[in-house]
C-alpha cells in the first residue's frame, strides 16, 4: 500500500531572472515500508521536492504551483500550519546533511532529544528522558546515559549523525526524509551510518525516502530509484533495475561519472624526485595556553611522516578527518609552519629560505584547496582573480595580462565571457575551475591539491578529475592529491599513502595496495568503500 | 554571446569600477551622493556665497523670523541665520569628514593588523585600545587641548584618537573571521606578502560594516564637536558650527523656533544623505547583493 502518493508536483521560484520552475510535474508513491532513494545532482530538484511535502521552503521565493501529495489520506501540500505541526516529526521525520548545523549548539543533545516527545506525545521529562536514553542505544551510541548531557560540539561527525536519526526517530514517525545524510561524512563512518539506517528501518518496517547524489551509496541502501534531472524525473524503477539496465541516456552519464578503475596511463618509475619530505611533524600547541600560563600537551597532527613525490607523478594521501592528511599538504607547502623534519623541493631545503626566497619559491608549488566556495575571494571577478598570481610573479605587465587570463580560462574550460563576473555567479564545479585556473597560472611544477572534488557531484566531480588529468600531464605536474574517497585516488593515483591519527601507515603503488592491501586500517577503509556492483 | 565583446569592456573590471557601476543605479544613494556634494560645494564657496559676512550684527533687528532681506531669520544680536548656518557648516562638515577620516584610518589598519596577525602581537594591541577606552575620553581631550592650546586641527586629532577604537574592534573581529578563510590561504600559496594581502584581500571583505559604522560616526562627531565647543573647548565665537547653532537654539526653543529648526535642518538632512549613500555604498560594494550585475 502507498503511504505517501505524489501527483504533478510543481515548484517555483522567484528569482531576479523571473520564475524559474524547480520542480516540474513530478509523480512518484513510496509504498510503506520500502526506501526510496531520489538521485540527481544539485539543482536538479530533488532535496525541493521533499522540502516542499513539509512545506519547509520559505514562501516566497518558492511556491507550490500545483499538485497533491497524498499521505494517509492528507494532502500535505493543502495542510495549514497548524495541521502541519502534528504531521512534522511525529509522522514525518528528516534528517538532515549537515549534522553540525542542524543541532543546537547550546542546547545538550538529551534536551533537544525530548523535545519532540514533550511536543507530540505530552511525555513528562522524565519519561522523555528514558525514551531518549533508549533511542541513543538503539542508534549505537555507547554509554547513553552520560552522552545525554553532552552538547552537539562534544561529538563527532559521526555521533552527530547518529543523534540526528535518533531524534528522527524518537517520536515514531512512519516516513523518514535522509537528506544526503552521509554525504558529509568519512568513509568509514558513512558505511556505519548507512548499515543504522538499514537495520532501523527493517526492525521498525521504516519508510524512508534518502536523498542522495552519489549512486554507489544509494545501490547499498535503497529498494527503488528515482532519478531526477532539471527538475523533473528522468527515470524510475527498482534499484537493480535502474543501476544495471539504464534506460535513459542520463542515468547512463551519471552511472559512468562514478569514478570505477584504475588511472590509464601511469608515471614513468625512474623520473627523479622533486618532492622529498623526511620525518615531518607538525604539532600544534595544545588548547588551554594562556597569555602568560603554560602550554598544555601539543596536538601531534602529523608525526614522523616521510615520503616522496617524483616529477610528472601524482601521489594520493588518504586518510579520515582528523588524520593529518591536510595538514601534511599545508606543511609541505610550508603554509605550517612545521615541528621538525626536511622538506626538500628540488633539492632546497624549504624551512631554511627567508620569507622573501620563500614567497618566489611559491610561484613553482600552488595549492588546490576544497571548498571553491571559500577559496576564492568573493570581491574580485575572475580577471583579478586569475590575474593576481600572473602579476605578483611578474609573469604579465599589467594591461598584457588579458591575453593570459583568457588562455588560462581556455585551458581549465571556462567561457570567456565569465570573466568579469564575480565567483558567486558560478556553480561549484565552475569555481573549482576558477581555483585551478588560478593555480596553475605561475605554470607550477607542484601542486597540492586538498580535496579538490569532494564538494562537488559526481558528474562534475569526473570532469574536474578529467581536467586535473588533463594539466598533469599537459604541464609534466606533479601532484599531491589529498582525498578520504579510496575510488577517486585509484581513479587518478600512480601512488598511494595513507594516514591515519598522524602517522603514515601504509604507502605504495595504487592497484597493489587496493589489491593487498596490508595494515589492517586501509583494509577497514577499502571494506567501508561503497561499491557499484556490476554496472555496464 | 560573442566572445570579444565582454573583454574590451572590461579592462577597468575591479571591485571599485563595478561598485561605481551599481552605485549609479541605486536611486537613494545617488541623490545622497548629490545632496551631500552640493552641500560641500557651498561650504566650500561659502565666503563667496554667503549674503553676509558672518560677524555681521544687527542689534536693532534682534531675533526675527525669515523675511526677504534674511530668509532663515536672525539670531538674537541679529546676525543673519543663512550666513551662520553656511559657515556652521563649514565647520561641522570639516569635522565631521576629517576626524572620522582619521578614525577609519588609524582603526581599520589597526584593527586589520591586530586581527590578521593574532596571537600575542594582538592581545598586546588589544589591551591597549582597552586601555584607552577605559581612559575619561573629556578628560583625555582637554589635557590635550590644555597642552597644546586650541585649534582645529587639535581638535579633529582629538576626536578621532577617541572614535577610532569602536573602529580597530570592529574590523579586527572581522578580519579575524576573513583570514580563517581559504582564500586568504591561497593567497599566502601565491607566495603574496603579507600586506599585499591585508590590503587587496582582508580589506575590501570588512567593507560592508565599516562603511555602515563610518556612516554612524559622522553624525556622532559632528554632535562631539558641537559638546565641546558648548564647553568652550571646540569652536569659538563667534565662529560656529551646526551643532553650537543648535544648542543655543534650544535654549530659545519657545521664543524663536526658527533659531533651531534651520540648523536642525541642515544637519538632519545631511545626515539622511549619508545614510542612504552609506547604505547605497555597502550593497555597491558586496558583488553578491541583490542589486548586483544579473548574468551580464
Amino acid at each position: 500500500m502507498a503511504l505517501l502518493e505524489v501527483e504533478g508536483l510543481t515548484v517555483s521560484f522567484r528569482s531576479r531572472y523571473g520564475q524559474v520552475t524547480a520542480v516540474d510535474n513530478v509523480s512518484f508513491s513510496v509504498t510503506e515500508g520500502e526506501t526510496l532513494a531520489i538521485v540527481g545532482e544539485s539543482g536538479s530538484g530533488k532535496s525541493v521536492t521533499c522540502y516542499s511535502l513539509l512545506q519547509l521552503l520559505p514562501r516566497p521565493p518558492a511556491s507550490i504551483e500545483a499538485g497533491t501529495a497524498l499521505f494517509n489520506e492528507l494532502d500535505l501540500l493543502r495542510l495549514s500550519e497548524r495541521e502541519l505541526r502534528k504531521v512534522r516529526g511525529s509522522e514525518i521525520a528528516m534528517v538532515f546533511q549537515d549534522p553540525m548545523t542542524s543541532l543546537n549548539p547550546y542546547l545538550s543533545i538529551g534536551s533537544q532529544l525530548i523535545e519532540p516527545l514533550q511536543l507530540h506525545h505530552g511525555c513528562g521529562r522524565r519519561e522523555a528522558l528514558q525514551k531518549a536514553v533508549v533511542a541513543l542505544k538503539e542508534v549505537g551510541i555507547d554509554r547513553p546515559q552520560t552522552r545525554i548531557s553532552d552538547y552537539p560540539h562534544q561529538l563527532s561527525g559521526g555521533m552527530r549523525q547518529r543523534v540526528m536519526i535518533a531524534m528522527a526517530l524518537i517520536a515514531e514517525p512512519r516516513l523518514l526524509i535522509a537528506d544526503e545524510p552521509t554525504t558529509a561524512l568519512d568513509v568509514t563512518v558513512q558505511a556505519q551510518i548507512l548499515q543504522l539506517l538499514k537495520r532501523i528501518q527493517q526492525q521498525r518496517q521504516l519508510t524512508v525516502i534518502f536523498i542522495s547524489h552519489d549512486l554507489a551509496v544509494v545501490a547499498e541502501i535503497a529498494d527503488r530509484v528515482l532519478v531526477m534531472h532539471q527538475g523533473q524525473v528522468v527515470e524510475a524503477g527498482s534499484c537493480s533495475e535502474v543501476l544495471q539496465r539504464p534506460q535513459q541516456q542520463y542515468t547512463r552519464d551519471l552511472l559512468a561519472a562514478v569514478p570505477r578503475g584504475a588511472k590509464q596511463k601511469t608515471a614513468t618509475e625512474v623520473a627523479p624526485a622533486l618532492l622529498r619530505v623526511s620525518q615531518l611533524s607538525t604539532w600544534f600547541a595544545g588548547s588551554g595556553g594562556s597569555f602568560f600560563g603554560a602550554e598544555a600537551a601539543p596536538n601531534k597532527a602529523v608525526d614522523d611522516v616521510s615520503f616522496e613525490v617524483r616529477r610528472g607523478e601524482i601521489v594520493g594521501l588518504v586518510g579520515e578527518s582528523g588524520s593529518g592528511k591536510s595538514t601534511t599538504g599545508r606543511s609541505v607547502l610550508q603554509l605550517l609552519p612545521q615541528t621538525a623534519g626536511l622538506v626538500e623541493f628540488d633539492g632546497v631545503n624549504l624551512s631554511q629560505l627567508k620569507r622573501y626566497q620563500m614567497q618566489q619559491m611559491r610561484r613553482r608549488m600552488q595549492m588546490i584547496f576544497q571548498d571553491p566556495y571559500a577559496s576564492l575571494n568573493p570581491r574580485m571577478t575572475v580577471y583579478e582573480c586569475l590575474a593576481e598570481p600572473l602579476l605578483h610573479h611578474g609573469l604579465a605587465v599589467r594591461g598584457s595580462a588579458m591575453a593570459q587570463v583568457l588562455q588560462l580560462m581556455d585551458d581549465v574550460g571556462l567561457a570567456r565571457a565569465g570573466i568579469r563576473k564575480y565567483p558567486h555567479e558560478f556553480s561549484g564545479g565552475q569555481r573549482q575551475r576558477i581555483a585551478i585556473g588560478r593555480a596553475i597560472a605561475t605554470r607550477p611544477e607542484f601542486i597540492v591539491a586538498d580535496e579538490p572534488v569532494s564538494a562537488l557531484d559526481v558528474t562534475i566531480q569526473s570532469q574536474i578529475l578529467e581536467l586535473l588529468l588533463a594539466l598533469v600531464e599537459q604541464h609534466n605536474l606533479s601532484m599531491l592529491f589529498i582525498s578520504h574517497d579510496l575510488a577517486v585516488v585509484r581513479k587518478l593515483c600512480d601512488r598511494v599513502l595513507v594516514m591515519r591519527a598522524g602517522k603514515l601507515v601504509e604507502s605504495g603503488a595504487v592497484e597493489a595496495v587496493y589489491a593487498n592491501p596490508q595494515h589492517p586500517y586501509t583494509k577497514t577503509l577499502l571494506a567501508a568503500l561503497p561499491q557499484l556492483a556490476a554496472v555496464p | 554571446m560573442s566572445v570579444a565583446l565582454p573583454v574590451d569592456a572590461q579592462q577597468s573590471s575591479s571591485l571599485w569600477g563595478d561598485a561605481w557601476w551599481r552605485l549609479r543605479r541605486n536611486r537613494a544613494a545617488l541623490a545622497g551622493l548629490i545632496f551631500l556634494s552640493v552641500i560641500v560645494v557651498v561650504a566650500l564657496l561659502t565666503p563667496l556665497l554667503a549674503p553676509y559676512a558672518y560677524e555681521e550684527q544687527r542689534l536693532a533687528l534682534g531675533a526675527s523670523g525669515p523675511s526677504a532681506a534674511h530668509w532663515l531669520g536672525t539670531d538674537v544680536l541679529g546676525r543673519d541665520m543663512l550666513t551662520r548656518i553656511m559657515y556652521g557648516g563649514r565647520v561641522s562638515l570639516l569635522v565631521g569628514f576629517v576626524a572620522t577620516a582619521v578614525a577609519l584610518l588609524i582603526g581599520v589598519l589597526y584593527g586589520a593588523v591586530a586581527g590578521y596577525v593574532g596571537g600575542r602581537v594582538d592581545a598586546v594591541m588589544m589591551r591597549f585600545v582597552d586601555i584607552l577606552y577605559a581612559l575619561p575620553f573629556m578628560i583625555f581631550i582637554i589635557l590635550l587641548l590644555v597642552i597644546f592650546g586650541q585649534s582645529m586641527l587639535l581638535l579633529f586629532i582629538a576626536i578621532g584618537a577617541v572614535e577610532w577604537l569602536t573602529m580597530a574592534r570592529i574590523v579586527r573581529g572581522q578580519v579575524q573571521n576573513i583570514r580563517r578563510q581559504e582564500f586568504v590561504e591561497a593567497a599566502v600559496s601565491m607566495g603574496l606578502g603579507p600586506w599585499t594581502i591585508i590590503r587587496r584581500h582582508v580589506i575590501p571583505n570588512t567593507l560592508g560594516p565599516v562603511i555602515v559604522y563610518t556612516t554612524l560616526t559622522i553624525p556622532s562627531v559632528m554632535l562631539l564637536e558641537a559638546f565641546l565647543s558648548f564647553l568652550g573647548l571646540g569652536v569659538q565665537p563667534p565662529q560656529s558650527s551646526w551643532g553650537l547653532l543648535i544648542s543655543y537654539g534650544v535654549e530659545t526653543m519657545e521664543e524663536f523656533p526658527w533659531l533651531l529648526v534651520y540648523p536642525g535642518l541642515a544637519l538632519t538632512l545631511t545626515l539622511f544623505a549619508l545614510n542612504f549613500l552609506g547604505d547605497g555604498l555597502r550593497d555597491a560594494l558586496d558583488p553578491q547583493s541583490a542589486s548586483g550585475r544579473g548574468g551580464s
